[in-house]
């Protein structure tokens, strides 16, 4: 049976019906990642640890208590800290780091105990790589080597999930976690050929998530289709009262609407998107986009026209400022988030210096990657007394224009409709040399994260060289439910999302 | 943005730069912040920053939770990754002569 090709709904059904147990499935996976070290999609991997997990997961299925999720393996990226892995956002500064708990998402997702009695019971297959600290858009930073495209291996897989994304296109996981700051799910999910969502800010709990920009960081599943997604997404998000910015009515079965018509009571199956109004941002489809990606969006937008929707043009007059704002925004809460790496309490320490603050300085500088350095640099300017109102401040009244713009598009539409990236997959090494240049990469992306919005990315197409091409559906503040609905619509009358890659055995 | 500047702000930022770092550094940060000077043109008097999403969503309740101590002792878990402890304590280079 070709496991890494299923999507863990009809995984779940197998495990249910006793045609697999959980360590089966586990010990497959761990093959194929043994098998598929190339991708450099994991970091840390402790197969009798993922076994441990299996067999309790079986206890469970055998016992009859088993939940939707129960048995099923799944990667976590390395921003997530972890009991028995070691967690270090793929950076120098916490090699072997080795927490002594786990994230909420981690435990939400994990084998129930006294601690966690309500944990999904999935089964953890390791760590996977990531850009370091999650900055970048390519996989490139990570201080453990790039991620390889599974489409192509002479390509980027994308950031800063990559290895997450990396894991399920090669089949090494069935589902993975991921987290988008400024688009880092759904950039490599539409890189790899995935499905990913990043829901609204405060649905998921941050405790434990290693922190890049607190007011822009959000954690969610990359999977293979929109209902793996929505199973995935129900499970991991919770009110958590450890995390100040999670909010109180988190949890809901984000797969209710999924085989429902858009508008209640429709009967016509062939247009169960009837009454669904989908904007296109004409920013979205300004200059810089590549031709290819266009026209597989716009290919996808006809696609839901067909299934009933209708299609109206929107304005978001700020996208191009997005970029600015951001690059304000995340570096100023990275300068302050990553003071805490001191090399006192965890973390890397030099070997020689001088007096505490030498000590400070060189643990830092060898700890740390150069795009690290560099947003650390940019957040302590922002910060400085003298520039603070310039720029960090104007950043943030601007954000607040982003966020009204949206409003105002939502007026007319249910959801937002257009490209994720500006292009495909590009070469390694192409673009790590100008990091501005790559900035650019994230346009159609950062404005959901500066707003807070739920964003997902659906795969829609292939340019010429066969890399896929991802179309990113937006919705208003917790309608994730319905982004779902539109995405799996689409994928019960596509096949982009079951393409397999020719280098994926 | 000059060279000192990039050399005042990795001070700050506890970082140490050599003149040669420091030099490579200076046209990315440069181009950062041309990036950054777009902003400028945009009219936002009268607007009150938005530092943090939610606060976009005015009438969503932030849940507060009880002040109670909910932390057992974790002392020995918590210093497993300390790169120099002694005695429970973590280590540090003398500051108090």
């Amino acid at each position: 049976m070709s496991w890494h090709q299923t999507p863990i709904a009809l995984m779940a059904k197998a495990l249910a019906a006793k045609e697999v147990s959980s360590t089966e499935l586990t010990k497959y996976f761990l093959d194929r990642i043994e098998a598929g070290k190339h991708w450099n999609a994991y970091l840390d991997v402790s197969a009798h640890l993922s076994l441990e997990q299996a067999s309790k997961a079986d206890q469970i299925i055998s016992s009859g208590k088993a939940g939707k999720l129960t048995g099923i393996p799944v990667a976590h990226k390395d921003v997530f800290v972890t009991r028995g892995w070691k967690s270090t956002a793929a950076s120098k500064m916490l090699e072997g780091y080795l927490s002594p708990f786990d994230a909420t998402v981690v435990s939400n997702l994990g084998i129930p105990d006294e601690l966690n009695p309500n944990g999904a019971g999935m089964v953890c297959l390791g760590k996977t790589n990531m850009d370091e600290f999650a900055m970048g858009s390519s996989n490139e930073n990570s201080a453990y080597g790039p991620v390889l495209n599974p489409w192509n291996s002479e390509y980027v897989a994308g950031g800063s999930s990559g290895g997450s994304a990396a894991a399920v296109a090669a089949g090494l996981a069935p589902i993975a976690t991921g987290t988008d700051t400024g688009g880092s799910i759904r950039q490599p999910a539409a890189f790899c050929g995935l499905t990913g969502i990043k829901p609204s800010y405060g649905r998921v709990s941050r405790y434990g998530m290693i922190a890049y920009a607190s007011s822009l960081d959000q954690a969610g599943p990359m999977g293979k289709t929109a209902e793996d997604c929505a199973l995935l997404l129900t499970a991991m998000s919770s009110h958590d009262s450890r995390d100040s910015t999670s909010l109180a009515d988190s949890g809901e079965d984000y797969g209710r609407y999924l085989t429902q018509s858009w508008k209640e009571g429709s009967s016509n199956p062939a247009k169960p998107l009837e009454g669904l109004r989908v904007g296109l941002p004409k920013e979205f489809f300004a200059d810089g986009l590549a031709p290819e990606v266009a026209n597989a969006v716009n290919a996808a937008a006809k696609a839901l026209q067909d299934l009933g929707a209708k299609l109206l043009e929107v304005s978001l007059p700020k996208t191009k400022l997005s970029i600015p704002v951001y690059y304000v925004l995340a570096p100023a809460e990275a300068s302050s988030n990553l003071s805490r790496f001191d090399g006192v309490r965890y973390g890397h320490r030099a070997n020689e210096y001088r007096d505490l603050s030498d000590m400070y300085k060189k643990s830092r500088t060898e700890g740390f990657g150069a795009e690290v350095k560099r947003r650390i640099l940019v957040g302590t300017y922002v910060l400085c007394h003298g520039y603070y109102d310039a720029y960090y401040l104007q950043a943030q009244k601007i954000r607040r224009i982003i966020a009204a713009d949206f409003q105002a598009a939502f007026e007319k539409c249910d959801v937002i409709l257009g490209p994720v990236a500006p292009d495909v997959a590009w070469r390694l090494g192409e673009k790590s040399k100008d990091p501005v240049q790559m900035y650019l990469e994230d346009i159609y992306t950062l404005s959901t994260n500066l707003a807070g919005l739920p964003a997902m990315s659906v795969p829609c197409g292939f340019n010429t060289s066969n890399l896929p091409i991802g179309m990113q559906l937006i919705g208003n503040y917790f309608s994730e439910a319905r982004l779902l609905q539109v995405a799996h619509q689409y994928q019960q009358n596509s096949d982009w999302h079951l393409r397999q890659a020719s280098e994926v055995a | 943005m000059k060279l000192d500047d990039v050399q005042r702000i990795a001070h700050l930022s506890s970082l140490e730069l050599s003149q040669a770092e420091a030099e490579a550094v200076l046209p990315q940060l440069q181009a950062v912040f041309a990036l950054v000077e777009e902003m400028q043109a945009v009219d936002t008097s009268g607007l009150a920053p938005l530092a943090h999403p939610i606060l976009f969503l005015r009438d969503l309740a932030q849940p507060l939770r009880n002040d109670a101590v909910t932390e057992t002792d974790h002392r020995a878990e918590n210093m497993q990754s300390a790169p120099a402890m002694q005695d429970g304590y973590f280590l540090v280079p003398r500051v108090i002569e």
